[in-house]
């Protein structure tokens, strides 16, 4: 178990370099003269020099490589353009906001996914069944910022429930902060509840044919522990393989969520310093938000491994 | 091959009633004209790319003429899906809106059909690069999708061309892993095995014995591929980091309609709701595909 840990997590090392080096390369594709994108049409040619001196594009591509990593090794990201402030402090003062929206996010796909997914298998071609995919194909068909616009419309306009946008800290007022997630947490939650309940639906069916299920019944054993003890316990093994896919696609859908909500998040981060040429920002939250998601990818084939004894680990 | 031998297993098809055996494609073709989620898909993505290629036609006024008498017209019989805050029709705006959608989608498309499928093709037969090659897709695929979509369209420019080569950069790796796997296996299957002991080259094996059925899973991934190109587009033109104003996309519509959407919501409504209609009609035909071409991928998301 512990050797198979340590395998997983020195398998993830070639791919947090490549992800440092793709980085890094991020600059250097600017076509022309990257200074001179970054400083504006109405830069003079001295501030020009003097943004490529900061960022140190004047050095050779190797000298500059080697101090991205040695910076990188220090914990310096380097400094934003448009705050002044270093790239690690802005990320980290952001980051409890997506964390705390896709959390909140995750608790909901975890609830509405499963339990319409498992009520789905158990219900097969019924109404219900047809009901819950119904709803699972328009949740991952529906874009997250036009039922997330809709849902402005309808709660915060019209029926004045919820706020429109705006962010409370968790930690200040935890109902305030309640209040002004729900709508955001909703709406980026909806595509994953789809996928979710549509996952689990067929892997809950593939379990529940399996002989072992009928010896459970044949025995006497009642229903409802069937399905949670035998049914569902095995089904929960392929499904904990996606949360992984689903905790990327909660970093997605958070751009463009806290973009809509005005929630002061990563995601929001991100997008204002691509549009203000705010290079160093966009590879630092780039960076720090990827190997974020190698982290959890990490940790959930470690749960995976946890989870099905039967995993072998290969030398991957 | 011998004449007789070829005559016998000729003779031996026409006996067979089963067409599948005969021509499975034509086989397949046959399931999915009767499978009702692929032909509702089929028929919802149809409508959106007879918008596209009729817009012209169908579009009341250029996208971009303004008219400021007519803005914040409701939607009405004179102005089908009313105007916007310059007084341009937004019906002219959101076809051409679908006509832009639909070009990126099959750009997007396009390369990860010639891309993915050649560097999957490569990495999944010739041992030697594999490891190597996919260690750059999971890096390409560990960046959260938009996040790199967002950053490659950061450096290289808000035009549409920039954003399908941001698309392709996002896509080609997760389209190259899927042929990748479905290679792997074929690689290894006795057919394969036997044409190499024949004699056959490398290219004669990819291209003759493994491509073709490498096929479905691709097939089924693409259709998908179509519908996330489009949604991500929208939301990078809705984010404003994709194709800018005045050149009107459903993402930048909505972006525009925003500020004024108490007044005016069908600005944000009627763009989203041909965007939905996309993504739901292309998901519907994937579903459709995936049963018909590949039931073992049915688990897979």
């Amino acid at each position: 178990m512990i050797g198979a840990t340590l395998s997983r997590i020195a398998g993830a090392i070639p791919i947090l370099i490549l992800v440092s080096l793709i980085t890094f390369g991020l600059i250097h594709m600017i076509p022309g003269d990257p200074a001179a994108v970054i400083a504006g049409l109405s830069a003079t040619p001295d501030q020009i020099a003097h943004i490529r001196h900061d960022l140190g594009l004047d050095e050779p591509l190797l000298s500059q490589m080697y101090h991205w990593y040695d910076n990188l090794f220090h914990g310096n990201l380097g400094t934003s353009l448009l705050l002044g402030d270093p790239v690690l402090q802005v990320v980290g003062v952001r980051l409890p906001v997506t964390i705390g929206l896709s959390a909140y996010a995750l608790v909901i796909t975890l609830v509405l996914g499963l339990a319409s997914g498992v009520l789905a298998a158990l219900r097969q071609n019924t109404w219900v069944d047809q009901a819950a995919m119904v709803f699972a194909m328009f949740g991952i068909s529906v874009p997250n910022f036009y039922l997330g616009l809709l849902m402005i419309l309808l709660f915060a306009v019209e029926l004045g429930w919820l706020p429109t946008g705006g962010y409370v800290a968790f930690t200040d007022d935890p109902i305030g902060w309640l209040t002004t997630m729900t709508l955001p947490a909703i709406s980026l939650a909806l595509l994953l509840t789809g996928l979710l309940a549509r996952i689990t639906r067929s892997t809950m069916l593939e379990v529940l044919r399996q002989d072992y299920i009928r010896t459970a019944r044949a025995k006497g054993l009642p229903r409802h522990k069937v399905v949670v003890k035998h049914a569902l316990a095995n089904a929960l093994i392929p499904i904990v393989t996606v949360i992984g896919i689903i905790v990327s696609l909660l970093m997605s859908g958070a751009v463009v969520t806290e973009t809509l909500f005005s929630l002061p998040g990563i995601g929001q981060l991100l997008t204002q310093a691509v549009l203000n040429r705010d290079y160093p920002m966009v590879q630092g939250a780039m960076l720090i938000v990827t190997a974020l998601m190698v982290g959890v990818n990490i940790a959930v084939d470690i749960l995976y491994a946890f989870l099905d004894p039967r995993v072998r680990y290969d030398a991957a | 091959m011998p004449p007789d031998i070829a005559i016998g297993l000729e003779t031996l098809a026409e006996l067979d009633d089963e067409p599948a055996r005969r021509n499975p494609a034509a086989a397949a073709l046959q399931r999915l004209l009767h499978h009702r989620l692929f032909l509702t898909g089929l028929v919802l993505f149809a409508i959106i790319v007879l918008l596209a290629v009729f817009a012209p036609v169908i579009a009341p006024a250029p996208p971009d003429k303004i008219d400021m008498s007519a803005s914040f017209a409701p939607p009405s019989w004179a102005r089908p899906f009313g105007t916007d805050n310059f007084g341009r029709s937004l019906l002219s705006r959101v076809v051409y809106g679908a006509q832009l959608s639909m070009l990126i989608g099959a750009a997007v498309v396009a390369i990860n059909a010639v891309f993915g499928t050649l560097i999957g093709a490569l990495a999944g037969y010739f041992r030697r690069i594999d490891n190597m090659v996919m260690r750059v897709n999971d890096a390409l695929m560990a960046f959260p999708a938009i996040l790199l979509a967002i950053a490659v369209t950061a450096v290289l420019g808000p035009s549409i061309t920039d954003v399908i080569i941001a698309l392709g950069i996002v896509y080609t790796p997760r389209t190259a892993r899927i042929v990748r796997s479905s290679v792997i296996v074929l690689r290894e299957m006795e057919y394969v095995q036997a044409a190499v002991a024949a004699g056959a080259g490398h290219w004669r094996i990819l291209r003759q014995h493994i491509l073709p059925n490498a096929m479905a899973p691709l097939i089924v991934q693409l259709s998908f591929l179509f519908a996330y190109a489009v949604l991500t587009e929208a939301t990078l033109s809705f984010l404003g980091v994709g194709a800018v104003p005045p050149t009107p996309t459903w993402g930048n519509i909505m972006a525009e309609g925003r500020q004024y959407m108490t007044d005016a919501p069908w600005i944000i409504a009627i763009p989203g709701a041909a965007l939905a209609i996309t993504v739901l009609g292309l998901n519907m035909l994937g579903d459709g595909l995936r049963d018909v071409l590949d039931p073992r991928l049915r688990l897979q998301e």
